[in-house]
């Protein structure tokens, strides 16, 4: 057992990712003598080397690109997109490439590529430092796309995700970098693409994952207070959903809130409402509802505050859900 | 055209064949082949042409949704196909036909995207060929990743012809102005990729000419970033042959990129889709048909006296084959079965995605039983049609 932050966990995940495998390269900008601009990939240059731990050129699409020839070429490259909304001038790469060569060549050829993105506010940045752009990654076919809470999975997840043949966009909740846990490096990890229930409740479930899961857990405690026991999902994979922990929940509770920071239109929360209705229909006592961002570019960071979702927020959805 | 940017104009080419067949010297290219070599070329231009024409009558046709054709740029892609090592790997762009079939990928292969009944998935390790890359210039950064990944794996500057290897990428003029093509320069370039980036300027992207994209010839473009440029007659084959080879050597002994304009010509329409006719002059196809890739070795081969007619009449008949044996291979290419696409998708499936396969073969066992009404015998041989589930 050691204590970790998550940055630290994620460090240790990759350092054992490199350390099992030789063809396992990271790239990126920054990742090399600095370890990254949230050091997640500190050290490591210093002892794997140059080749293994590449210092990119600062062009997103140049990472991206280069990365697919290197999986072509049979190595097993992790980007680093140093925030989230510095991604776009590689989205043509990751949409029409990473996610269809496997596709287009019918298995023949492999994308063993993880793409990680800190995503998310809460940390006062400046414009395009706070974004959740996941739905767009999920929104295509080819890609599968993660995001950890915790320390704990932190450090599984960026393995599992290295050793998959499935290109992965990793999302890591920058806002949680610095929380610690103890990670046990004896277990035996739960699946890559599986969700689970991190708080166990009857009365109300609450669907969040990333930076949301510690606020859904908050808000547990506070409804707690008041004689509501509230289920906590953390979904962990976005895409592919696992949804058979979903359903179980939801037909014990009948009532779910969903939960993100991402804007609300067409975000996880509506493909997660279709599906639970159209599974669920008879065990629902209420609609399924939706606390998301707002509708509006990502704010300065004065009021962001206000435009993430918080405890009050998922409270007064859930007081909403009881209603019905 | 208008000369003022010199994108387009007669700057200084290397050239080792005339329009005319005839041979020249070059103070740093030569070529050292003999008129056996030249034959090789001869043949594969012709059947190159042969196969692209073929291709466009299927089209018109019918037969295939769209063509991309290579016509007359077949002294580019079979010079430059011919200088590749054995080890050597391709990043094409969609038109790249006469370097497929340097490299030994059967026409058909090519034909069955364009025809739809594939995305053309052909086995890119086999032929070191990669797919056709549509998104243009997305293949230059993996053609960059992929010499990246050459050079870590030390196959690079051994000294060992059977070892070292270099990557080309293939591009045209319109996309030296994406910006993936600029990055993969830089990037190729940072790390002494052995990369050869050829250009095939062939004067038009669509309707846009050279001078859109720039205002100084291309390849001076690499001095820029750092490496060698050179531009050479990509009319000659000669010149094509002896530039790429040079280029490859300097690639597979570590000393880096380079980049190779094949000043060239597009003599038929951007794809099947287009009509020439509504923005450039016949008197400019003229201008470049007598500059013809094919005609010129012809001219060569016959002042040699190494060409005789019955090898001229061989070549005909052999590309005649060809196109005829293509043209009946592709009608009977078989349309792809929509389920078989959900299994495609990723490595290891989701379980996701085999329900809703499971789901859609069950919806289309409902037509199956209706439409065919098969006899009891049938239907009892058949139960599990669309089945899987």
């Amino acid at each position: 057992m050691t204590l970790l932050t998550m940055a630290k966990a994620l460090n240790a995940g990759l350092r054992r990712a490199l350390e099992a495998d030789p063809k396992v390269v990271i790239a990126g900008e920054d990742v090399g003598k600095l370890g990254g601009v949230f050091r997640v990939t500190e050290g490591l240059q210093k002892d794997f080397g140059e080749h293994r731990v590449i210092d990119s050129p600062l062009a997103e699409s140049g990472i991206v690109g280069t990365a697919v020839g290197m999986a072509l070429r049979g190595y097993r490259p992790v980007c680093e997109i140093q925030f989230d909304g510095f991604v776009y001038p590689a989205f043509n790469q990751i949409v029409s490439q990473v996610s269809r060569l496997h596709y287009r060549s019918r298995g023949l050829l492999r994308m063993p590529i993880v793409i990680r993105i800190p995503y998310g506010g809460g940390i006062g940045a400046v414009e395009h430092h706070s974004e959740s752009p996941e739905a767009y990654f999920c929104h295509t076919q080819g890609l599968k796309v993660v995001t950890c809470s915790n320390p704990v999975d932190a450090y599984w997840m960026i393995q599992q995700a290295v050793a998959s043949d499935d290109p992965i966009i990793f999302f890591e909740p920058k806002r949680r970098y610095h929380e610690r846990a103890e990670v046990d490096e004896s277990v035996t990890p739960a699946p890559l693409h599986s969700g689970r229930v991190v708080r166990g409740g009857t009365d109300v479930t609450l669907i969040a994952y990333g930076p949301m899961v510690k606020t859904c857990l908050d808000a547990a405690d506070a409804a707690a207070e008041e004689g509501h026991d509230l289920e906590v999902i953390d979904l962990r994979t976005l895409s592919p959903l696992d949804m058979t922990v979903v359903f179980e929940s939801v037909q014990k509770t009948g009532r779910v809130v969903t939960v993100h920071e991402a804007q609300l239109n067409l975000g996880l929360g509506a493909e997660l409402a279709a599906r639970i209705t159209e599974q669920c229909f008879y065990s629902l006592e209420a609609p399924v509802l939706r606390v998301a961002g707002f509708d509006v570019p990502y704010p300065p960071s004065r009021v962001e505050e206000d435009y993430l979702p918080d405890l009050d927020r998922v409270l007064d959805m859930v007081d909403r859900s009881l209603a019905y | 055209m208008s000369d003022a940017s010199g994108a387009s104009g007669e700057v200084e080419l290397v050239q080792l064949l005339t329009p005319e067949g005839e041979r020249l010297e070059h103070p740093e290219y030569s070529f050292s082949g003999g008129d056996d070599q030249i034959k090789s070329f001869y043949r594969d231009m012709v059947l190159t042409r042969r196969v692209d024409s073929e291709a466009t009558a299927l089209q018109r046709q019918g037969e295939l949704g769209l063509w991309a054709s290579c016509l007359g740029q077949e002294a580019a892609q079979v010079g430059s196909g011919h200088a590749l090592g054995k080890q050597d790997f391709v990043f094409p762009t969609y038109r790249e036909h006469g370097v497929a079939w340097c490299l030994g990928v059967d026409p058909l292969q090519l034909l069955a995207l364009f025809r739809g009944v594939d995305l053309g998935g052909w086995d890119s390790q086999k032929y070191r060929f990669h797919l056709y890359t549509i998104v243009i210039g997305a293949q230059m950064l993996h053609a960059t990743g992929y010499a990246m990944g050459v050079e870590r794996d030390g196959l690079v500057g051994t000294g060992d012809p059977d070892r070292d290897m270099a990557v080309v990428g293939y591009f045209g003029d319109g996309a030296t102005s994406q910006g993936d093509v600029n990055e993969a320069f830089i990037f190729a370039s940072s790390y002494n990729a052995p990369i050869v980036f050829f250009c095939q300027n062939n004067q038009w992207a669509i309707s846009e000419p050279i001078e859109r994209q720039s205002r100084i010839p291309l390849y001076r473009r690499a001095s820029g970033f750092g490496f060698p440029g050179v531009r050479v007659d990509g009319n000659d084959v000669l010149a094509v042959y002896a530039a790429t080879t040079a280029a490859l050597e300097r690639a597979r002994t570590g000393s880096g990129p380079s980049l190779i304009e094949a000043y060239t010509y597009r003599m038929g329409a951007h794809t099947t889709s287009d009509d020439p006719t509504k923005y450039r002059l016949a008197d400019e196809l003229e201008h470049w048909r007598l500059k013809d890739p094919i005609e010129r070795v012809r001219a060569y081969l016959n002042r040699s006296g190494s060409g005789d007619e019955a090898f001229f009449a061989d070549v005909e008949d052999e590309a005649s084959d060809c196109a005829a044996d293509l043209r009946a291979r592709c009608l009977a290419l078989p349309d792809p079965k929509l389920l078989d696409f959900f299994d495609y998708v990723y490595a290891e499936q989701t379980s996701y995605l085999e329900e809703q396969k499971a789901n859609y073969a069950e919806y289309l066992a409902t037509f199956e039983d209706m439409n065919h009404e098969p006899a009891e015998e049938v239907r009892q041989a058949e139960p599990a049609y669309g089945g899987g589930v």
